[in-house]
């Protein structure tokens, strides 16, 4: 295997302004633009990436994981070092980057294909896949700034995917679209893999970047610390960063928040099997999720309800405090309400947790936390790799005798 | 490396094309008028212009020669539509890199191209006024069709000098905003060190000993101003002297803008 990806040595420095000034006045003044620190957000990075392969950056916020993705697409330029890329490369890092509001979808699948490097004649030839991926046929011609935000990321990663590249840059893992528009993600993915190309991915799913990745980096503040094959790396990064997490911080990235608030979750906490707040359990562990509330005014019969959901969005399973038989008179103050699951089912993988309260008829919401809570699923017992949940079942076996 | 940026530049040629037909489709979309604001501007300007200067300043426009036209309207045409392409080209030029920040940081791609696309749509813009201006001046009796090839080639070696500057203008005023308010006062102080309101006869030969005029001429806006209306105004050929300045200070300002471009794009992701 040729690497196709070849980082030597980059580093990167950013500055960071004490006060941004862009004004001639203070420069001439001080002799100077601004005061700035400077910090090393790449301090000497070599790698190398083969091609075929997926390769995962891991690391915590700020470890430079996202500055060497844009150093290896171009869109940053390394202060020492060298990056050598073979072949073409389509960076998604923001979808629909580029398109023009008072355009129409046409025009912006032909503007944002020549920002990707296409020429006319391509695009001509891709255009229908283009459009028919994207589910637009019927808004082609409409103007995008007509375009619902779904239908916008939807074209967007659309013409990225579909310039047929050599090698695919992915900043977070995509969870765009709806569920059916989300499997035709994943079966381009897969295609790509097929074909023996290379995508390179920056994620913090650390469920996703192990099915995914062939090999991975963990960066720590601007260095490489672990590389190797998927597990290992990431088995070494949850030894070490699970312990300094926080755990009763709600820390999913798209957290969204609605409701009345008469009654509010104030926190989410998810418990391992010593009562202790984690960020990731195993397996077949004693879980505890922990709401806590607080009631500005006495509520009555309140349901609570904990939905885990897969990073894409896939509700995996609901239960709320209705259907299992508890649901209080009235709650005032504040208090707990935990969900005690004995045998953890999920596998290894991120998922969420959406926490609402809302009242007995389950129409109105008191306080709602959409996927406010994220955690990692380790491998625990049993161990099986196939889907996101298991039965929990026995095997048996009678053979039948035929000899007899 | 030089070899590397030509063989993109040249490869992105695409993009340039689909950027300026995004500038040109953006900019009337949904005005009623469209396209004829394009035409209405100008037009404005020329009727404020001979109103002020013809009528109550009464500037005299020289008598074209050997065409023998003599009309302010069609002098300051010749002059203004090459001055406003300057002017549209810096201003368009200047917003080009930041009002493209999403893409600059997001997509690679040679940020030239959006300087240079902003340029070429104000050319095509420019390209329509003076044919508007040429089908005028026909109409006005100056047959002025053998005399094409000479302004086409003045609105190319313009169109060097317009984008050297943009250049040079649009990365600055990623690093220092207050480039665009400077600009602003020295766009009026070039406006009116140049011919355009008012013939080049009025600008005194000698002042206290100095050769006023001679100076005056190192300004390349006189040189094109002038230029072009030797060719659509009195029907002659340009001197040599000016072809030849023009050319040379338009090749030199567009080598110094794509020099001064690349020394200082490497942190135009970070400082947008």
């Amino acid at each position: 295997m040729s690497s196709v990806i070849t980082v030597e040595e980059v580093s990167k420095r950013f500055r960071l302004y004490h006060e941004r000034n862009q004004s001639l006045k203070i420069w001439m003044m001080r002799g100077r633009r601004a005061t700035f620190e400077e910090f090393w957000a790449l301090r000497d990075v070599s790698l190398e990436m083969e091609e075929g392969k997926t390769f995962g950056l891991i690391g915590e916020n700020g470890s430079g994981k996202s500055t060497l993705l844009k150093c290896i697409a171009k869109i940053l330029r390394p202060d020492s070092g060298r990056i050598g890329v073979t072949g073409k490369v389509s960076a998604l890092l923001e979808l629909g980057a580029g398109f023009h509001p008072e355009l129409s979808g046409r025009e912006n699948v032909y503007l944002n294909g020549s920002i990707l490097g296409l020429g006319k004649r391509d695009l001509d030839r891709i255009f229908d896949d283009i459009v028919g991926f994207a589910g637009l046929e019927r808004f082609i011609d409409t103007p995008v700034k007509n375009y619902s935000s779904g239908m916008y990321i939807r074209l967007g990663f659309s013409v990225a995917i579909n310039v047929d590249p050599d090698i695919l840059l992915i900043d977070e893992i995509l969870a765009v679209g709806d569920e059916q528009f989300q499997r035709k993600c994943n079966e381009k993915f897969a295609e790509f893999k097929d074909q023996g190309k290379t995508v390179v991915i920056v994620s913090h799913a650390l469920g996703s970047v192990r099915n995914m990745c062939d090999r991975v980096a963990l960066l720590d503040h601007g260095r490489v610390k672990e590389l190797g094959p998927a597990s290992e790396v990431i088995d070494a990064y949850l030894g070490g960063v699970h312990a300094d997490r926080p755990a009763d911080e709600e820390n999913a990235s798209t957290t969204t928040r609605w409701g009345s608030r008469e009654v509010a979750i104030e926190r989410i906490e998810l418990l391992g099997s010593t009562g202790m707040p984690v960020t990731w359990v195993k397996t077949g562990d004693q879980v505890t999720v922990r709401l806590h509330y607080a009631a500005r005014v006495p509520v009555s019969q309140p349901v609570f309800k904990v939905v885990v959901s897969r990073v894409d969005g896939l509700e995996i399973t609901g239960p709320n405090t209705r259907e299992g038989g508890m649901v209080p008179d009235s709650v005032a103050g504040e208090g707990y309400v935990d969900l005690v699951i004995d045998n953890f089912p999920l596998l290894p993988g991120t998922y969420d947790i959406t926490a609402s309260v809302q009242d007995f008829s389950c129409l109105h919401d008191y306080d709602v936390r959409h996927r406010a809570f994220r955690f990692d699923v380790e491998q625990g017992e049993p161990r099986e790799s196939t889907g996101f949940v298991t039965l929990g079942g026995r095997w048996r076996m009678a053979p039948l005798d035929v000899t007899r | 490396m030089h070899r590397v940026k030509a063989a993109e530049l040249v490869s992105s040629r695409e993009l340039m094309v689909n950027l300026t037909l995004r500038e040109l489709r953006g900019k009337y979309k949904r005005s009623v008028l469209g396209w004829t604001w394009s035409l209405l501007n100008p037009l404005a300007s020329m009727v404020i212009f001979t109103i002020v200067f013809s009528f109550f300043l009464k500037v005299k426009p020289p008598v074209g020669d050997p065409s023998g036209l003599h009309n302010f309207a069609f002098f300051l045409l010749c002059g203004m539509l090459p001055w406003n392409f300057l002017n549209n080209g810096m201003m368009g030029g200047m917003s080009a890199l930041i009002g493209n920040a999403n893409l600059i940081k997001k997509v690679y791609f040679p940020r030239e191209i959006l300087v240079s696309a902003v340029v070429a749509a104000f050319d095509v813009s420019f390209l329509i006024e003076m044919g508007v201006l040429a089908a005028a001046l026909l109409v006005a009796g100056n047959f002025m069709i053998p005399w094409i090839p000479v302004a086409l080639f003045i609105i190319a070696v313009l169109t060097m000098f317009v984008l050297g500057i943009a250049l040079v203008v649009s990365v600055l005023n990623v690093y220092f905003r207050d480039v665009q308010h400077l600009v602003g006062i020295l766009m009026m102080l070039w406006f009116y060190g140049t011919p355009i309101v008012y013939p080049i006869t009025y600008v005194p030969k000698e002042w206290k000993g100095l050769p006023l005029r001679h100076i005056y001429t190192f300004n390349p806006m006189v040189r094109f101003a002038e230029t072009m209306r030797d060719a659509l105004y009195d029907l002659r050929i340009p001197s040599w002297n000016d072809t030849l300045f023009l050319v040379v200070v338009s090749v030199a300002t567009l080598a110094l803008g794509m020099w001064v471009f690349s020394k200082l794009e490497g942190r135009l992701a970070e400082e947008l």
